[in-house]
């Protein structure tokens, strides 16, 4: 039986790898997806077969099942598209949540998982144990501040207060003190207290990252789950959950890292808060320096009569377009400047959005053609082509102080070349800077027209004019 | 030397070899829990860095348009903890654990059915012209 059950988690876990494998093409991503809901489902039929399960057991799991199962169902049919950051924050705080009962479990029940008696759990398991507790309670309420930030249940920007890394420092040596008298003494009370400790400590490390961080913050949350599940997996010395932990562990370990390059910052710089401080001081400044130069302002009528005439147009999304949910009518615009013979495509910058991927997703909603979308590398020789750059709710991603301004905090930053267009429209509120609360010179620019209003009511009313 | 004195000297050193291996056996018994535990703990070790590189290797494969279904799917892969949630709400003799199991089951049956149906739901969107 035991043979079955460990042949079992190894196709699982195969099935696994190949769902993640599919995601390569979009082609190929569907049948990934039931790779992954296949193992999960050999996973939990192979499980319920375990030596020692009773029929109490396993009603009680099936109840857990039909109950958890159908809260998912649910909240993922109603999702709205444009909540999806919160909704995969919200994920990840459950897998935080279960990781930390299961290790509660394994701690009243060591002999169910092999790892000793009551009281006399093996030393080993209880180091492992101890570190799937706080990481499962780290990612727990990390998880729920990025939720209420990304859900605006909680002001996005940073909260930094005096002595706050100090603060943190302190209770990271405490956990440390904890874990090492939990392993001595395997009392229950400490295994409680690593608990909480690391709740308080995942609260603090995340409130004080900005909403335009998030996506860096949402990755790599999706990676302390990922070894929140390996750790419990050396916990009870199952394999399964070893390669799988591993495997979201390093997804989103890499997504992470793209994501820092995209802002050409550190995971450090991001996790310490790096631009709350600034942002302050420098919108200060920002609001004297924006009566320095004529804006032109221009209305939607001009706009579309500008590209009705253009013959190759690059749409620039940004955050902005998500909130204003515009994009079903960003592509209403694409496809009648389609019909006038140009030629339309969107350029995705890789921290557009709240979470990794999050423009591709709402253009996809919109039913844009994902060959249309293109990355960064790919577009930017593109723009000195365009005649017309349609940047809507993005600001920062297109700033060319990343290129020139060494003392700018976005230096460095890879970003659109919306400024080599012909003409350049920005879709904005008003002339706010940006999250990094920089001044965005391309607004001051001969070939820039600003179209100030809502991004979805000037889109509208672009695609109004253009239909006349 | 007489034979009394070498039947002395044998049996002093026959003494010392006892104490030596009794010595022995106490350090093999002290020693013997670590080997047994420490010899699993190479091997899932192993088998964890190996998924460690084949996920590296394989999540630099995925386009970036797919990044956020791929967020969707490792999210609902994650939650095979589920698998350690069974064993203690199915097998765990005492109803404490058992109730640790179920909230553990509920939790991550919620993110395995959300986080499928969810990324399902995103790929469904991803068209090409050629079908679009």
């Amino acid at each position: 039986m035991a043979t079955i059950s460990t042949l079992a988690y190894l196709v699982a876990a195969v099935l696994f790898i190949l769902a993640l494998r599919g995601l390569s093409h979009p082609e190929t991503s569907r049948r990934g997806n039931l790779y992954g809901m296949i193992g999960m489902a050999i996973a939990i039929v192979a499980t319920l077969f375990h030596h020692g399960m009773d029929i109490g057991g396993i009603v009680l799991i099936l109840v857990g099942l039909a109950l958890g199962g159908s809260v998912g169902a649910v909240v993922a049919k109603r999702i709205q598209m444009t909540a999806l950051p919160q909704l995969v924050a919200a994920f990840h705080s459950l897998v935080g949540m279960a990781a930390v009962f299961v290790a509660a479990g394994a701690f009243y029940s060591p002999q169910s998982f092999g790892i000793g008696t009551h009281g006399h759990i093996h030393t080993q398991s209880l180091i492992e144990m101890s570190l799937g507790i706080a990481i499962g309670a780290i990612t727990f309420s990390g998880s729920v501040i990025a939720f209420a930030k990304l859900d605006g249940r909680m002001s996005g920007a940073p909260i930094i207060f005096k002595g706050q890394h100090l603060l943190n420092a302190a209770l990271g040596v405490l956990l440390l003190v904890l874990v090492i008298s939990f392993v001595a003494t395997g009392s229950p009370l400490l295994f409680w207290l690593i608990a909480l400790l690391s709740f308080a400590l995942g609260f603090l490390l995340i409130i004080p990252i900005g909403g335009a961080d998030m996506p860096v913050v949402v990755s790599m949350l999706n990676s302390y789950s990922g070894w929140a599940a390996a750790g419990i997996g050396f916990t009870v010395g199952n394999l399964l959950l070893i390669v799988t932990g591993a495997l979201v562990g390093a997804s989103g370990a890499i997504l992470s890292y793209i994501m820092c390059k995209g802002m050409n910052r550190s995971i450090i710089n991001v996790l310490l808060g790096g631009f709350g401080a600034e942002a302050g001081g420098a919108a200060a400044g920002g609001g004297a320096g924006a009566e320095r130069a004529p804006v032109k302002a221009g209305s939607p009528e001009d706009a579309a009569f500008i590209m009705k005439n253009a013959q190759k147009i690059i749409v620039v999304p940004g955050y902005g377009m998500a909130v204003a949910q515009a994009q079903q009518v960003l592509r209403e615009m694409g496809d009648l400047l389609k019909k006038e013979g140009a030629e339309v495509e969107y350029a995705i910058h890789p921290v557009a959005g709240r979470m990794p991927g999050h423009m591709n997703v709402l253009l996809a909603e919109a039913n844009v053609p994902y060959e249309d979308v293109k990355e960064l590398e790919e577009i930017n020789p593109e723009f000195a082509e365009a005649d017309v750059a349609y940047v809507i709710g993005a600001n920062d991603v297109t700033n060319p102080a990343a290129k020139t301004d060494k003392s700018s905090p976005i230096y460095g930053m890879p970003i659109l070349d919306v400024e080599k267009a012909k003409t350049v429209f920005f879709v904005k509120r008003g002339m706010s800077s940006g999250y990094a609360g920089v001044d965005n010179e391309l607004f001051f620019r001969p070939n820039t027209m600003m179209l100030f209003g809502d991004a979805k009511k000037v889109t509208q009313e672009i695609v109004q004019a253009l239909q006349k | 030397m007489n034979p009394t004195d070498l039947a002395n000297q044998a049996t002093a050193t026959a003494n010392r070899a006892l104490e030596l291996a009794e010595a022995a056996r106490r350090a093999a018994e002290a020693v013997a829990p670590v080997a047994q535990a420490a010899e699993p703990f190479l091997y899932l070790l192993t088998i964890f860095l190996m998924a460690c590189f084949v996920g590296y290797y394989v999540v630099w494969n995925v386009t970036p348009a797919l990044h956020s279904p791929l967020m969707g799917v490792t999210n609902a892969i994650s939650s095979v903890i589920v698998v350690g949630a069974i064993l203690a709400a199915g097998t765990a003799d005492n109803t404490l654990a058992r109730i640790f199991g179920f909230i553990a089951v509920t939790l991550a049956a919620v993110n395995i059915f959300g986080g499928f149906l969810v990324t399902r739901r995103m790929l469904a969107m991803f068209q090409s012209k050629k079908r679009g």
